[in-house]
């Protein structure tokens, strides 16, 4: 009977043993690793008797803080992974010469390139992003937690369930060769027939499912939590971007969910929409991607420009220049970012009309941004800077950010994009704006909160590595790229026939081994702090003399955030209350109202990996079986109406009190 | 939200609050988070309906809209839908009085005439399939399929909903948490109504008119 | 999704009952049945106007239908939806608009895109492009 492969199919669907890629000695050395690693995790975790804190007080959690925490770690491990992918791309790229195949075969290099951009997006940027929001944003407005706790750990649940599957795709079967964005027909049933792409539309379906509700989630708390007295136009910067990222989000990742449902059908039901026959359209998908794709880059892009306010302002000691114009070219960036969608595909052939029309507003684009980086050198001019380590990654980010926004700019050109498309110039250009923008803004992000959610600082001497070895890294690894575009070489290529070449992408190389180091310092940074973390305690909660509220609370701040919602005159409102003379209430302590923490985000997160891996495998009555599960959980958990509590009084109290004891010693000392 | 004087109605030198003695409720935000959901629900409908204007011609050499669609059954169809939006109002009426029975007896006629819409979409599409125009024949049948299957999913859930909330209203009485439920399932029923506008005027109607 | 509704709010909601910024938006039986005539006749006009084939040209029609179906839109929306500028400190209005205006955007836009990309790529009448398999 279980040799009948009817029977087999029923059960298995198109899984067999032969997905298991045993005969690539590269995975079969990846997975032991993953495998002695997950082991030692578990023993670790075991060892420690962790097990009960971490379903407690992490898993479960409904606190925004530890959320975004979480965010952030899931952020670093697929940027391990991620950039594991990028290093295999250059070694094969600087060996692949002159009849040498390099180490990569093909169809292996074709996934490893969609890899590393799917997850660098989807799952590196869009997590670390997401996660400093969330822990950042409620502070900064004096609120307790988000509009709606139970989703926030529901959509952070989603996402990893997304990065799980992805993960997956490496060990059992194989993932999409079709680079970041799927276009079909490539990704269609006809040319792509594995379960590669399956993978890929799974796991970004179910991650983008927890992206647009944790953007509806931050929106509404920006709008209806803020602290009374801070009206709109007094909001931290930060929180500022954070609202308009959403604000995208909510509005683009419903498009690409669309897009790829019906790639999915296609795939899936045998319909027409992208297929070359029958009035199907593949540039139709090329259309829709990218009306979700170019607002993508400015959701990674705002929350980094707020960061970067908040940085330049508390490290020049000045409240931030052009508040109100920082603010306007944010929402005028947000609306622009949906009328420049077709800048990626000059080439597409929809005539001079239309690419100048997307080239102007492509161009105009660029001045809002502009406007920003003005500000941000008149918030340092006269100001009294102090280069700690978000300093030096903001100042790092001025400069690179500057050209690759020229390059930019120069693609906007529609005729020099019909030279300059799909080469290593694209790619540069575009590592050039998300590292020198996205990722420097979000490393200064991590070290400047860093303090704030763990009650020490970082360790400035392996944080000052980091930031230079991933400065001189960039530059070394995609300087050689722009030249080998305007040279005319295209990407996604594994092996080159012209030797001359060859020297550009060993230098190439040599800038990712140093983007690597970069990576292992701030690695060694994390150690080194813990091990030094009572030399580097930040008692005061303040540690750089900050201007915003979340500085105002303890490091790390109570799971209530706030003993008694601040009352906000000001922009700068924790500085405002240094400036005049604010006095830390001491009693008239209140029961505080709070959510309770649940397992139903973990549960639906972990039956929808199930359901999405049956999905991919065509095994039919799992997937079934695992969607009815899911849809009778979610109205099992609307059925349970005791979903809050009451920190008491005497709790809060207790905890307030310690502070006041370790801020007096702090004064003493 | 309550106004709060600026330090300049304050006299010099005199210190403002900075921190609210009382407990500070902020106002409720599910109304307004429901409505972003439907916002981003809204552009799903976008992208089908452009999809189906760029696609919705191309008949790859098969039937075309006039050789298909049953106007007097998109008109029962349509009447059914509108049937249940004042039904589900005066569910919502009932609902401002504390009426609990008729509540529930106004939900039960709306998940009716929900229940009726899908059925007759579902003879409609049978029917379509059986004739050989199945999502499959041509881009515009696979974006008509997609779009108006794609609200017919809805709809159901919207129905799974009803029936949820109609157990919790008949376990719990109309307490603050149910009506508030309520009046998000009238903002999902009611969007799904507009966007039905857009199908019917677009899809079906248009579509018949060549 | 939508039901899991908040525990903050559950509880803010269990303090005040039903208090702030939640009571915008009823309607009354004379607003609903208003509401319900208005659709009613402008889901009639369509619907008679195609199915009675009544105007010559299938332009005008087309027009027509249009223009009733966008009437009829912002009739539901006042009468069923409730919406107002008022509502939630006006920010629905303004999630309204914005929505409008990026489906605008994405209908518009894609049409031109790709009827443009239609002319200069497989020039060919909508004739042809209706038979081409």
């Amino acid at each position: 009977m279980f040799s009948d492969p009817d029977f087999l199919k029923l059960i298995f669907g198109r899984l067999t043993l032969d997905a298991i890629p045993y005969h690539e000695p590269i995975l079969v050395v990846t997975f032991l690793a993953v495998v002695l690693g997950g082991i030692a995790l578990i023993g670790l975790i075991t060892y420690y008797r962790f097990w009960g804190t971490l379903w407690r007080d992490w898993l479960t959690s409904v606190d925004h803080k530890k959320i975004g925490i979480m965010y952030i770690i899931l952020a670093l491990v697929m940027l391990l992974r991620g950039f594991s992918d990028a290093i295999m791309m250059r070694l094969q790229q600087a060996m692949a010469f002159g009849g040498s195949e390099g180490y990569l075969p093909p169809h292996h290099y074709d996934q490893v390139f969609t890899a590393h951009g799917v997850i660098m997006i989807f799952f590196m940027a869009m997590p670390f992003v997401t996660g400093l929001m969330n822990f950042v944003v409620p502070l900064q407005i004096g609120a307790r937690d988000v509009s709606f706790p139970f989703l926030n750990n529901f959509s952070f649940w989603m996402t990893t369930a997304g990065a799980i599957i992805i993960m997956l795709s490496l060990f059992v079967g194989e993932f999409a060769r079709t680079g970041w964005l799927a276009y079909p027909p490539l990704s269609g049933a006809d040319y792509s027939p594995g379960v590669g792409v399956d993978y890929y539309i799974w796991g970004l379906q179910i991650a983008g499912i927890g992206t647009t509700l944790s953007g509806i989630n931050l929106i509404a708390t920006i709008v209806k939590m803020r602290a009374p007295g801070m009206t709109m136009m007094k909001m931290p910067v930060f929180t500022w971007t954070s609202l308009c990222t959403n604000v995208l989000i909510v509005a683009t990742f419903p498009v690409l969910t669309a897009t790829l449902a019906l790639l999915t059908l296609d795939r899936y039901a045998g319909t027409n929409f992208f297929t070359n026959d029958l009035g199907g359209n593949p540039m139709m998908y090329v259309n829709l991607i990218w009306i979700w794709g170019h607002p993508e880059v400015y959701i990674l892009i705002l929350p980094a420009f707020g960061i970067f306010s908040e940085v330049v302002a508390t490290f020049c000691g000045k409240r931030l220049f052009g508040y109100a114009s920082m603010v306007y070219a944010t929402v005028v960036i947000t609306i622009l970012s949906y009328i420049v969608w077709l800048h990626h595909f000059f080439t597409m052939g929809s005539g001079a009309s239309v690419n100048a029309f997307f080239g102007i507003t492509t161009m105009i684009i660029s001045i809002p941004t502009g406007a920003k980086m003005f500000n941000w050198l008149f918030t340092m001019y006269r100001g009294r800077i102090r280069f700690e380590v978000p300093m030096l990654w903001t100042i790092g980010f001025m400069v690179t950010f500057v050209l690759g926004g020229m390059t930019g700019v120069l693609l906007a050109v529609p005729p020099a994009d019909f030279v300059l498309h799909n080469s290593l110039f694209l790619i540069a250009h575009f590592h050039n704006v998300i590292i020198g923008g996205v990722v420097f803004g979000l490393m200064a992000g991590v070290v400047y909160w860093f303090p704030k959610a763990f009650g020490f600082r970082l360790d400035p001497f392996w944080g000052k590595m980091s930031f230079w070895f991933w400065l001189t890294g960039f530059y070394f690894a995609f300087m050689p790229l722009y030249v080998l575009g305007l040279m005319g070489v295209t990407r996604r290529v594994s092996q080159f026939e012209d030797s001359s070449l060859q020297i550009w992408f060993v230098i190439a190389a040599f800038g990712a081994f140093l983007i690597a180091l970069g990576i292992l310092s701030m690695l060694i940074q994390l150690v080194v702090s813990f091990v030094r973390r009572e030399e580097l305690r930040d008692i005061t909660g303040d540690p750089w003399d900050g201007r915003t509220l979340e500085w105002s609370t303890a490091s790390p701040p109570p799971d209530y955030n706030f003993a008694f919602t601040p009352l906000v005159h000001d922009q700068d409102s924790w500085w405002d209350m240094k400036k005049r003379g604010h006095s830390r209430p001491l009693a008239g302590f209140k029961p505080i109202h709070m959510p309770k923490n649940t397992g139903t985000g973990v549960i639906l997160g972990a039956i929808s990996v199930v359901f999405a891996f049956a999905m991919v495998w065509y095994i039919w009555w799992l997937a079934i079986l695992s969607f009815v599960a899911m849809v009778v959980i979610a109205i099992g958990h609307t059925f349970n109406y005791d979903r809050d509590f009451h920190i008491p009084a005497n709790v809060v109290a207790d905890t307030e009190g310690k502070r006041t004891e370790v801020l007096a010693v702090e004064v003493q000392a | 939200m309550t106004e709060f004087h600026t330090e300049r109605a304050l006299g010099e030198g005199q210190a403002p609050t900075f921190y609210l003695t009382e407990e500070h409720h902020p106002e409720g935000s599910t109304m307004l988070g429901f409505w972003l959901y439907l916002m981003s629900d809204c552009l799903i409908f976008a992208v089908l309906f452009a999809t189906h204007a760029v696609l919705g011609r191309n008949y790859a050499a098969g039937p075309s809209p006039a050789d298909l669609f049953d106007l007097p059954l998109v008109a029962v169809n349509t009447s059914m839908l509108l049937f249940s939006s004042i039904t589900y109002g005066f569910a919502m009426l009932a609902m401002e009085r504390y009426e609990k029975k008729a509540t529930l007896a106004w939900m039960a006629v709306t998940a009716l005439f929900g229940t009726a819409f899908v059925g007759l979409e579902l003879y409609e599409f049978a029917h379509l399939i059986h004739e050989g125009a199945g999502p499959q024949r041509s881009a515009f049948l696979s974006s008509f399929f997609t779009l108006v299957g794609t609200h017919g999913l809805h709809v159901t859930a919207g129905i799974v909903w009803m029936f949820v909330l109609m157990a919790q209203v008949a376990k719990r009485g109309l307490i603050a948490e149910n009506k508030r439920r309520l009046m998000c399932l009238s903002m999902f029923w009611h969007f799904l109504d507009v966007v039905w506008i857009g199908v019917f005027s677009f899809v079906y109607l248009m579509g018949v008119l060549g | 999704m939508s039901t899991h509704a908040p525990s903050h709010e559950d509880a803010f909601q269990a303090h005040h009952g039903h208090s702030h910024g939640q009571d915008a938006g009823h309607g009354t039986l004379k607003s609903y049945v208003t509401g319900f005539v208005l659709s009613v006749i402008l889901t009639a006009i369509p619907f008679w106007l195609v199915m009675a084939d009544v105007l010559d040209s299938a332009l005008l029609t087309a027009a027509i239908i249009m223009a009733l179906g966008a009437v009829q839109i912002v009739v539901h929306m006042v009468f069923f939806l409730h919406m107002n500028t008022r509502s939630e400190g006006g920010w629905t209005m303004m999630a309204l608009i914005f929505t409008i205006l990026l489906v605008a955007i994405a209908l518009s836009g894609s049409l031109w895109v790709m009827h443009h990309l239609n002319t200069n790529m497989m020039p060919m009448s909508p004739e042809m492009m209706k038979n081409m398999p």
